[in-house]
């Protein structure tokens, strides 16, 4: 992970505008998305032609993929590069806004890149069309190889600069990719860049994995594995493939995350009948326990401060979702709506936490505020769970599971995206079914 | 005549439904409250020793016929002083994971606690939660639900 983070940052703000007339409300549903030009960025002549990159077709693709960024997100609408009436090149000097206008965009982004010596240097301007004006322009220099996160990281400077929010696009999912019957599945653990592409495999799945979440960088995932039919709470390191077991438990542990300083891990023990909330420093090594009750608690998840923890808990009698600080004093119950709650997730904004509820044969995806009031439920389907935030805290990531008909007939699992405002549900391709989804953060921050 | 007929269909209608609505509850029967009473799914550690038993949504206490079906265990397992076995819990795809992984590990300790206020040494239980990961039943209706909310015994080799 480490050396693809060799991105150089050349901020070259020219004049950046700050009086920009056009802005994107993010705070309500899309009911108007933005509509923005992408100029497919111009291609140097000079450029050299390298044996695994078409750079003659490197412009084109670098927009397409910040369209599609845009498009995901719902609050743009990228238009038809067929309407667009300026060359790129000619574009990227200085609009005819007049032009562009007239095709009814309201955002313009244009670009060119270069590569040379086995560098790529891209360079990308956002005009506002209303304003006539230049709001951003940025150029990096990066290897060649790196084009698709160029593409991800101009997609969230544009986010950024229009609706002022933190992007998410240079992001990576980790998940469980599924594959054979029902009854007898295949886990592995897979990792993919937020869009869907860079697929790859982090197991062979010859043992059931489950639930894997990134650390705050993104280097190391904590996962449940069943390796020699031994349930145990597993570290990974991403970049050297090596693998260890996390304590030295005499039971299962499982619903492992990461604290949000990375130092530690809360997870599950389970013992005689009984699962409660452990964590251990991965430095000292030190087992605390955090939570002692006969019931079922798991499914913990630390605030971003670190200073509170929420976790479910059918020490009620049923399962609800409970809040207390991270040394385990002062639990308080959180939900008391008409059914189940589950999965509770701190938002990395700290204002809300995502959870799961099964209420009358159906499952939602919810948010509330941390002490519980102000629930809304977002989504309702047969079968979904395990929210994961986006790293600004506007969309989550979750799976979900089709019912099926005998011997498993028609059971998929695949994972899904919506914004906390309950708008633009999608699914996200993969490519074989999907469960148990992690966002990370930003990686290139 | 006629209206008499007419009376006559809609009787033998009626009767047909009745007899209907009564193969669909004792169809339904294979499960008390929504514990799995049927022996569909159910192997067997020796000749009449069931290896599973079944639990209600969400819970893991014993029914007076999943004691039964241990006690018989309970037994095999004396007369058979060198197998060990290991106690699989699980549960039903209605939870969720997390959940069902802390609850299948309950279940699984019920039994393994019941077998040993049968005289059977803990050493020679070991348990093992899968949670929603190994249905027997695959089907998404309450019946495989039922199926799936399970421990099975199962000998160490």
């Amino acid at each position: 992970m480490k050396k693809i983070i060799i991105l150089f940052f050349t901020y070259l703000i020219l004049h950046s505008n700050l009086n920009a007339l056009i802005k994107v409300d993010i705070t309500r549903g899309n009911l108007d998305p933005l509509p923005i030009a992408v100029s497919p960025l111009h291609v140097e002549s000079a450029s050299e032609n390298l044996e695994s990159l078409d750079t003659k077709k490197l412009g084109l693709n670098i927009s397409s993929i910040i369209e599609k960024n845009f498009k995901s997100t719902g609050l743009f609408n990228p238009l038809k590069r067929e309407a667009f009436v300026q060359k790129p090149d000619i574009a990227h000097l200085k609009p005819r806004f007049e032009d562009w206008r007239l095709i009814k965009a309201q955002a313009l982004v244009t670009g060119k890149l270069s590569v040379k010596n086995n560098k790529l240097k891209v360079e990308f301007r956002l005009w506002d069309l209303t304003a006539s004006k230049e709001m951003i322009a940025l150029s990096f220099t990066t290897t060649p190889s790196n084009w698709r996160r160029v593409a991800h990281i101009i997609s969230d400077k544009i986010y950024e600069r229009l609706t002022g929010e933190e992007g998410y696009f240079d992001t990576r999912i980790i998940y469980v990719a599924e594959s054979g019957p029902k009854n007898q599945r295949v886990k592995k653990l897979a990792i993919m860049d937020q869009d869907g592409a860079k697929t790859k495999y982090l197991t062979l799945g010859n043992e059931l994995v489950l639930t894997p979440r990134f650390n705050p960088s993104n280097q190391m995932v904590t996962y449940l594995s069943y390796f020699r039919n031994l349930p145990r709470v597993y570290l990974l390191d991403i970049e050297t493939g090596k693998q260890e077991v996390v304590g030295n438990f005499p039971g299962m542990t499982f619903a492992p995350r990461f604290s949000p300083d990375g130092k530690k891990i809360i997870m599950s023990f389970a013992k005689d009948g009984n699962s409660d909330i452990f964590t251990m420093d991965l430095e000292t090594r030190k087992v605390e326990r955090i939570t002692e009750h006969s019931s079922i608690d798991t499914s913990p998840s630390y605030s971003p401060d670190g200073k509170y923890i929420c976790f479910n808990s059918d020490r009620s009698g049923l399962q609800q979702i409970y809040v207390m600080r991270s040394d385990g004093s002062n639990v308080k119950r959180i939900t008391f709506g008409n059914g189940i709650y589950g999965t509770p997730v701190w938002s990395p904004r700290g204002d809300l936490i995502a959870f799961t509820k099964v209420r009358k044969g159906k499952f939602y995806i919810g948010v509330m505020r941390s002490d519980g009031t102000g629930e809304r439920l977002l989504t309702e389907n047969f079968y979904q769970e395990a929210p994961s935030w986006s790293p600004n805290g506007r969309v989550l990531v979750f799976y979900r599971e089709t019912k099926s008909g005998a011997q498993g007939k028609g059971f998929s699992a695949k994972l899904w995206s919506i914004d906390i405002t309950g708008y633009n549900e999608r699914k996200i391709k993969t490519e074989t079914d999907a469960s148990d989804p992690s966002w990370s953060s930003l990686l290139s921050k | 005549m006629k209206f008499n007929k007419n009376l006559r269909n809609i009787f033998l209608i009626l009767f047909a439904t009745l007899a209907l609505s009564a193969c669909s509850t004792a169809k339904k029967s294979q499960t008390s409250g929504d514990v799995y009473t049927g022996s569909d799914t159910v192997e067997y550690l020796a000749s009449g020793v069931k290896d599973r038993v079944f639990f209600a949504t969400n819970k893991s206490s014993l029914t007076s016929a999943s004691r039964e079906t241990l006690r018989k265990q309970a037994t095999y397992l004396r007369k058979n002083k060198k197998l060990n076995v290991t106690v699989e819990g699980h549960a039903d795809e209605r939870g969720t994971r997390e959940f069902n992984l802390a609850l299948g590990e309950r279940r699984a300790n019920a039994v393994k606690d019941y077998l040993m206020t049968y005289g059977i040494s803990g050493k020679r239980i070991s348990v093992i939660s899968y949670g929603k990961e190994r249905p027997v039943n695959s089907e998404s209706t309450p019946l495989a639900w039922s199926q799936n909310r399970r421990s099975v015994t199962v000998k160490v080799k």
